[in-house]
């Protein structure tokens, strides 16, 4: 076995009431994927953190190549060869895509001013690698969160580190995008690199990976070639216990029409989107990233303005022209972007989780704290939300469990009809199937929903009915038991034109 | 039906209605360092001068920094959502001129002070609309805005004064609200209260409870973090700033109805330069400008320990100049201090 590239040895950090690592250790060796895996919370991205000079470690030593090493910023790390794609991006919206690449190593000419041409020119070479079709001087504000994701990945890649790593590097795109990934991966194996990946989904990581580490409760459980374990034992390292990852879907009696949307369209992303939507059903959404799915529901939302279009709530004829409008009227949004949309993350759990019905906790002039905090309390156990407390800032929970308390602020409007925009994007296998059920059992209670995911097992496992939406229209439409994942797919990619 | 209804996760964590109480933490909070500097402020003035502690000169020292601190409350709610409204000076004088006129036709104190206010929300809607409806950015509208109404009071006022008020007016704005009352007992008393600081209070008290008790509070900390998921959330984000910009030109005018009777004259440089004063107040209050974080009672304890200052400076005949470079040094020691805190607290050398 060559030698390692990067070793951890004991390390170990801890947070005020948490201990994220404890006496971790591992080493990634040149020209191999090394996955990390883990429950929300385990511990997965502090690695990262500490990896990259965000976090300093309470504890323990990073190697890099036999040398001893102390990070105290992301340019340290840098420069000892180690560039990271963090889950929660932070970029430039006003910014360029070819700066949000070289922020912090631009190239510069002569008189160490920035050499713009060099810098396009070299974006747009980064970009090319890896498949994107995105000019480098639009402004990151322009491009979706998959494209945003690709800029990440090139500004990765622009540091020609040793060792990547990539935290979640899929959760937000789709299939096709994830192949051009896995492509890179490979390269940046063959040239001789250590590559360190986190994900959620199974899949990806035997697709992958070479070795694995699996951590729970920031303590190392496991680790190994890759090919030497099954999916089960993985997941019972991970939780500790075997895990039941797929719930039978609830067999719910469907009931009437609650909403029904007919004819909505905006001006150029999507148009005459029409479905009927009844109570218990569950209602998938399927498409590729950009079929304009997210677009339509937040225009029904009222986030964005139609065109045209009516939108049917118990038969009364809805005029939605701001997200309260459709709060008050019983439906709710659970929005794709985290960061940006979903959560607000200098506030505390509870903050968050009352957010979008405060009127429901008013007692007298004021809000009531406990029961604000009942409500907490009662969603954050059915989501299994890892936190040390329920005031703890949004920005100190992982990223899985910041977005169950995203889910939890919207399942306490108690709402008639929810539309879920990738809800599980994040979430681990345990929750996963946790949120699962606990859609299935709102829906048995009478919820309607609306399931907009890029995941297929996802969608057939939970959906009464799927349309497929293809360039901003309703394209197809399939009833459970009487799809396969080659109709649907075949579908939103339009490579099977014959069905009419 | 649900035949094998599935168990859900077992309870693995415990997870805590609230965190732990550390001394640490408590002792960090900004309210607190404001205290301290409080109390440094109230004993190092006593121990300088017999003539700080006397309810009298206190009461006074208040008619110097209340009606700047009743415009400092509406500052507060606008930086913490990411705003700032630099017009309010402005305001107090194009309000002032109103009043002037509005007393040569024979207005009453009430119709007077109905002037200054009507004047402040017509400013405050005009700042608010254009924030909101054409989505400029308020310090660029509010410096726009602080030229056009001081403008427009200097081009009607030329250097003209307005010097006749009623004297009912006159009266509330320069003797005292609520009157010394001895019981015989010589720490208990019923001090004496001018109108503005009995008023800033009063507000302050209502402020407090509105941000730190009400869903709108809440809300206004949820847009001044994160405005997008803020809309998202159902929260009226255009609505309440436009609220709070009438708000703030509405307390701007009603400053400008205490000033104007306190001074018993105007003229259009009234009030020049208030506008950094209140930020000041906001700041030192403990209010971010980036947003989402602050405390009505932070914004109190600083409108007190730089009027405190500003008195006890002044009893002691130091010069102004000194007074501003104190209270620059001041604001910035105040604002660093947690900050190496942190660094020091978060960066432990292993
Ligand atoms: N800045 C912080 N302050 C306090 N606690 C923190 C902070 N950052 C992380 N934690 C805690 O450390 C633990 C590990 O978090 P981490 O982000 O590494 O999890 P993760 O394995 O990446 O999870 P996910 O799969 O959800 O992304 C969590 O319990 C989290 O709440
Ligand atoms: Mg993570």
């Amino acid at each position: 076995m060559s030698q390692p590239i990067l070793t951890l040895s004991g390390l170990s950090k801890s947070f005020p009431g948490v201990r994220a690592l404890h006496d971790v250790s591992l080493s990634l060796r040149p020209g191999s994927v090394t996955a990390i895996l883990g429950e929300n919370g385990a511990g997965k991205s502090t690695i990262v953190k500490v990896l990259t000079g965000i976090y300093r470690p309470s504890d323990g030593e990073i190697r890099v190549r036999g040398e001893l090493k102390s990070f105290s910023s992301p340019r340290d790390a840098w420069a000892a060869g180690i560039a990271a794609i963090h889950q929660e991006t932070v970029m430039f919206d006003e910014l360029s895509v070819a700066e949000n690449i070289f922020m912090g190593h631009m190239p510069t000419g002569p008189a160490r001013f920035v050499d713009w041409s060099e810098m396009h020119a070299r974006a747009a070479a980064l970009l090319k690698r890896i498949d994107a079709a995105i000019p480098p001087e639009f402004k990151l504000k322009r491009l979706s969160v998959a494209q945003k994701h690709l800029v990440e990945i090139a500004r990765a890649l622009s540091h020609e580190a040793q060792v990547v790593i990539m935290d979640e590097p899929t959760a937000a795109l789709s299939a096709n995008e994830i192949d051009d990934l896995f492509r890179i991966v490979a390269q940046l194996k063959a040239e001789g690199r250590a590559v360190l990946f986190i994900s959620h989904k199974f899949d990806e990581i035997f697709r992958i990976a070479d070795d694995f580490v699996c951590l729970r409760d920031g303590e190392k459980v496991g680790e190994g070639a890759i090919a030497s374990v099954t999916e089960p034992q993985l997941v019972r390292m991970m939780v500790g216990r075997p895990v039941d990852q797929v719930f039978p879907k609830r067999d719910v009696a469907i009931g009437d029409v609650v909403l029904s949307v007919a004819g909505l369209s905006n001006a150029t992303e999507y148009a005459d989107v029409s479905f009927d939507l009844r109570k218990g059903e569950i209602l998938g959404l399927y498409g590729l990233v950009g079929a304009g799915r997210t677009e339509a529901m937040q225009g029904l939302f009222g986030i964005t303005p139609k065109t045209r279009g009516t939108v049917t709530l118990e038969g009364r004829r809805l005029s939605i022209g701001a997200p309260s409008d459709a709060i008050t009227a019983g439906i709710s949004y659970v929005p794709e972007d985290r960061q940006e949309q979903g959560a607000i993350v200098s506030l505390g759990i509870r903050e968050n989780v009352t957010l979008a019905n405060l009127s429901k906790y008013i007692r007298g002039l004021f809000l009531s704290r406990t029961s604000e905090q009942a409500e907490t309390r009662r969603l954050g156990k059915r989501l299994a939300v890892k936190a040390a407390n329920w005031e703890q800032k949004l920005a100190e929970l992982s990223g899985g469990n910041q977005q169950k308390v995203v889910i939890a602020k919207w399942l306490a409007t108690r709402p008639k009809v929810i539309v879920l925009d990738e809800p599980t994007k994040g979430i681990d296998v345990g929750s996963k199937a946790a949120v699962h059920d606990f859609i299935g059992e709102l829906a048995s209670e009478g919820l309607a929903v609306v399931l907009i995911t890029s995941e297929l097992p996802e969608v057939m496992g939970l959906a009464d009915r799927v349309l497929v939406m293809k360039e901003g229209r309703v394209v197809d439409a399939f009833k459970r038991g009487q799809w396969s994942a080659e109709a649907i797919v075949g579908a939103a990619t339009g490579a099977a034109k014959e069905a009419a | 039906m649900n035949m094998d209804t599935p168990v859900p996760p077992v309870d693995r964590y415990i997870v805590l209605d609230a965190p732990p109480r550390r001394l640490r933490d408590v002792l960090l909070r900004w309210e607190v360092i404001l205290v301290i500097l409080l109390v440094a402020t109230i004993v190092v003035n006593t121990i300088v001068s017999p003539y700080f502690l006397d309810v009298f000169n206190l009461a006074d020292a208040t008619f110097n920094f209340s009606e700047k601190a009743i415009i400092a409350l509406a500052m507060a709610l606008l930086i913490l959502v990411r705003e700032i409204d630099l017009s309010v000076a402005a305001i107090v004088a194009l309000a002032a001129m109103g009043i002037g006129y509005a007393a040569e036709a024979g207005f009453g104190p009430v119709g007077l002070f109905a002037t200054g206010i009507g004047i402040g929300l017509l400013c405050g809607a005009f700042n608010g609309m254009l924030v909101t409806w054409f989505s400029l950015p308020s310090i660029v509208v509010t410096i726009g805005t602080m030229s056009l109404f001081r403008g427009i009071t200097q081009v009607i006022l030329g250097d003209q004064a307005k010097t006749k008020y009623p004297q009912e007016f006159l009266d509330l704005g320069q003797s005292y609200f609520i009157k010394m009352k001895e019981t015989g007992i010589s720490w208990l008393f019923v001090p004496p209260v001018p109108l503005s600081f009995l008023i800033f209070l009063v507000l302050a008290v209502l402020f407090g409870l509105v941000l730190h008790k009400t869903a709108v509070g809440r809300q206004l900390f949820a847009i001044g973090s994160n405005p997008v998921a803020a809309r998202f959330s159902g929260i009226p984000v255009d609505k309440l700033r436009f609220l709070l910009f009438v708000v703030s030109g509405m307390l701007s005018g009603l400053a400008g109805a205490l000033l104007t009777a306190r001074l018993g004259s105007m003229r259009s440089n009234i009030g020049v330069g208030w506008e950094l004063d209140i930020v000041t107040m906001v700041i030192l209050g403990g209010v971010s400008i980036a947003g989402g974080v602050g405390s009505i009672l932070g914004v109190v304890l600083a409108v007190l320990v730089l009027g405190l200052v500003t008195f006890g400076m002044s009893l002691n005949n130091i010069p102004g100049q000194v007074v501003s470079v104190y209270i620059g040094a001041l604001l910035i020691a105040v604002i660093a201090i947690p900050r190496i805190l942190d660094k020091v607290r978060v960066r432990p050398i292993r």
